[in-house]
């Protein structure tokens, strides 16, 4: 009502310096990506030297992207989005500075010790104990500014994107804590490394805390804040309210009743009870149902306006984003179904179908969402959307060289690993798997430089724009000045 | 219909707690117990063999390679018999890996030896053509890290009771007695490597990385 009347005071600081930390370690993250994407093709780029190897560079890789690009992408939209949806100016600012420093402190103590090999080993929550603990303060400090912000909030009803961002930090919270259990062995013994620590499960139970935790990190960190966002931006962008209210609520309970669920789908064919296996792959069909409901909302708030995705960029990347969502939550229950996935299980399938939900749902709804809100907080215009345009263009090309690589690299290899002749043996030694996946490795690593040299696009026009505000602003104020002064 | 949840926003998290709990629960509860029980005969690590998982966890080896042999023909024809729960008793953490860029590992003490893991370690394209795995040449310069390994059983011994010190188990002990019986280990280790120097390390009353790493891997039968 009010709105153009007085645009209200925002506070976007905390906002944009959680932006600038998405950007850079996007670029860091996903560069580590590429240099062992092509140690796989060319094995003498690790040099010989252990932080340069692929097997500590892999587990920087994926922290990077995981929490350092993609939470510092969550969090600049939470400072950005809550503001706007509880309708109040950001409460406890310093809260907020405390939480992006000790975010990029944490991002960058973990780079140190995973290259220096201090690791648990875990998948995604390699970090040491002692990590762990500023991990715990850096998440709760989120958590105390959520509920600040909910607790001032001048709009009692909580929208959508509300529910996604609060669950992301519950549901962290419970599985970060309980996987990272463990007893720090110094102070037992006062011998030895004093960061080293032991788990505080073993084997097995080791096995389904650790993917219990695992799965569900892909839930909690790489879909639920990222559908927060999008239930937010996809609606903006299209100037249009939610397709369906009902349809956004009945999908957030499904996804949050089924996907804890779903864990053992990692675990087929393992040692764990084997009715546990059964139910994790019901669940994880099951879970197809509140994924495209999800999808299928977002998409639909589009209606009558789909031919704004002709001209503009920002609801290209938005749109692909949420297409990628409904491809990713299909692939992967199809691989939970188990003898699916007896063949890509351990192979390179794996690996492309997570990289279809990171790099076209993840990257691009952040991607859409930055390019959104840049020229908001820094009140420009955007650099070039012709740029962004061609950027969309060649990370989509890219996603798609990777994609169809590893679907043909996994499903080649789990054949031949069962492949046997005509007297029952088996037809190759690892060895022949390995050098027939070289070619895709290759193919993989062209799609993963193409993504890479768009991210860096997307670097150079946010960089461009923030450094045009200032003139821009300039620009503005003098013309409206001129209009003033020719009205009166 | 839920509108009241979605105006009070502690009901709501509180909500949100109880759903997400359930699926967890009736999951990973119910077999614990079943899990964690050890196979018949399984032995704890020994002191060599514990620096060597050390070593292992610290290179994230799991990044490439399994330590799960599932029970398909194709898997026991390659492997060897397929992994039992009891088996990994004593593993914390587990190493079961999420993907095989390289063979599966739990039982390949029966079919490789200490010089073709040496041999393997300085560059894997020695003995395995086409092989696309890092050399680690490190692990023939730096040493042994017994105050960890000391650290560690002494842990696992006295907070989980993993059964050192009992019938021919594996002996605990002070971080002397630690490194006094890993450097034990590693001379049966040792006379089967060719580098001259790991042997004059020895001699000196050191044991390189590679020692540990060969004791851990053979003993993966």
């Amino acid at each position: 009502m009010s709105q153009t009347a007085s645009i209200p005071d925002y506070d976007y600081s905390v906002a944009k310096a959680f932006t600038i930390s998405t950007l850079v370690w996007g670029a860091i993250g996903m560069s580590v990506g590429l240099t062992i994407a092509l140690e796989l093709v060319f094995p003498q780029l690790n040099a010989d030297l252990p932080w340069l190897s692929f097997n500590r560079l892999r587990p920087l890789h994926t922290n990077a992207v995981i929490f350092g690009f993609t939470l510092a992408g969550v969090f600049a939209t939470w400072y950005y989005v809550s503001q706007r949806v509880l309708k109040v100016r950001m409460v406890l600012p310093a809260v907020g500075k405390f939480h992006v420093i000790l975010f990029n402190l944490i991002i960058i103590l973990a780079a140190y010790t995973l290259l220096a090999g201090h690791t648990s080993s875990k998948e995604y929550h390699e970090l040491p104990w002692w990590l762990d603990i500023l991990v715990v303060i850096m998440w709760l400090t989120w958590g105390v500014h959520i509920f600040a912000m909910l607790g001032a909030r001048k709009e009692k009803t909580l929208y959508v994107s509300i529910w996604y961002y609060v669950a992301c930090f519950i549901a962290v919270s419970m599985l970060y804590l309980i996987n990272g259990l463990a007893i720090p062995t110094w102070f037992v013994t006062q011998t030895g490394n004093w960061w080293h620590s032991v788990s505080m499960f073993a084997g097995t139970n080791d096995a389904q805390v650790q993917w219990w935790f695992g799965h569900n990190a892909v839930a909690f960190v790489l879909t639920v804040p990222i559908i927060a966002i999008s239930y937010y931006f996809i609606p903006k962008q299209a100037n249009q309210p939610v397709y369906s209210y009902r349809l956004s609520l009945w999908s957030f309970w499904g996804l949050m009743f089924v996907y804890l669920w779903a864990g053992p789908h990692h675990m087929m064919y393992s040692t764990i009870p084997s009715w546990v296996q059964t139910l994790g792959m019901v669940f994880s069909l099951v879970l197809i149902i509140p994924s495209w409901g999800s999808m299928v909302n977002l998409l639909l708030t589009m209606s009558g306006k789909w031919e704004q995705l002709k001209t503009d960029p920002i609801a290209k990347f938005l749109i692909i984003g949420s297409t990628f969502y409904g491809f990713a939550t299909l692939e992967g229950p199809i691989q939970a179904i188990k003898s699916v996935n007896a063949i890509a299980h351990f192979t390179d399938w794996i690996i492309g179908h997570v990289h279809n939900g990171t790099l076209g749902w993840v990257s691009f709804t952040i991607i859409g969402a930055i390019y959104h809100m840049v020229p908001r907080m820094w009140k420009t215009k955007l650099y070039s959307e012709r740029l962004a345009e061609n950027q969309f263009w060649i990370q989509t090309l890219g996603i798609v060289f990777y994609f169809s690589s590893m679907w043909i690299a996994g499903i080649t290899q789990g054949a031949m690993w069962r492949t046997t002749d005509q007297f029952g043996s088996l037809a190759y030694s690892f060895l022949d798997t390995v050098n027939v996946m070289v070619p895709y490795w290759a193919l993989r690593a062209v799609g993963g430089s193409l993504f890479l040299i768009g991210f860096f696009m997307f670097f150079y026009n946010i960089h461009r724009t923030i450094r045009g505000a200032a003139a821009f602003q300039a620009q503005a104020e003098a013309k409206s000045a001129l209009d003033s002064g020719s009205a009166t | 219909m839920f509108e009241f949840i979605e105006r009070n926003s502690l009901l709501l998290g509180l909500c949100i707690f109880i759903t997400i709990t359930i699926g967890g629960i009736v999951e990973i509860v119910p077999s614990f117990t079943q899990n964690s029980r050890p196979i018949e005969g399984l032995k704890p690590y020994s002191a060599l063999e514990m620096a060597g998982r050390q070593i292992y966890i610290r290179e994230s080896c799991n990044a490439c390679h399994s330590q799960l042999i599932r029970p398909f023909k194709s898997e026991t024809d390659r492997y060897g018999a397929y992994s039992l729960s009891g088996e990994y008793a004593y593993d914390r953490p587990f190493l079961w890996g999420s993907r095989r860029t390289g063979p599966d590992l739990h039982r390949i003490g029966n079919y490789r030896t200490t010089d073709w893991h040496e041999a393997h370690f300085i560059n894997a394209r020695n003995v395995s053509p086409g092989s696309v795995m890092p050399n680690f040449p490190w692990f023939f310069e730096d040493n042994v890290d017994f105050g960890t390994v000391h650290a560690e059983i002494i842990t696992v011994k006295t907070i989980f009771g993993v059964p050192y010190d009992q019938g021919d188990n594996p002996k605990s002990g002070s971080l002397k007695e630690i490194k006094a019986m890993g450097l034990v280990e590693a001379a049966e280790i040792v006379k089967d490597m060719k580098t001259q120097a790991i042997k004059d390390a020895l001699a000196k009353g050191e044991v390189k990385d590679i020692v540990a790493m060969i004791a851990y891997l053979n003993r993966m039968k």
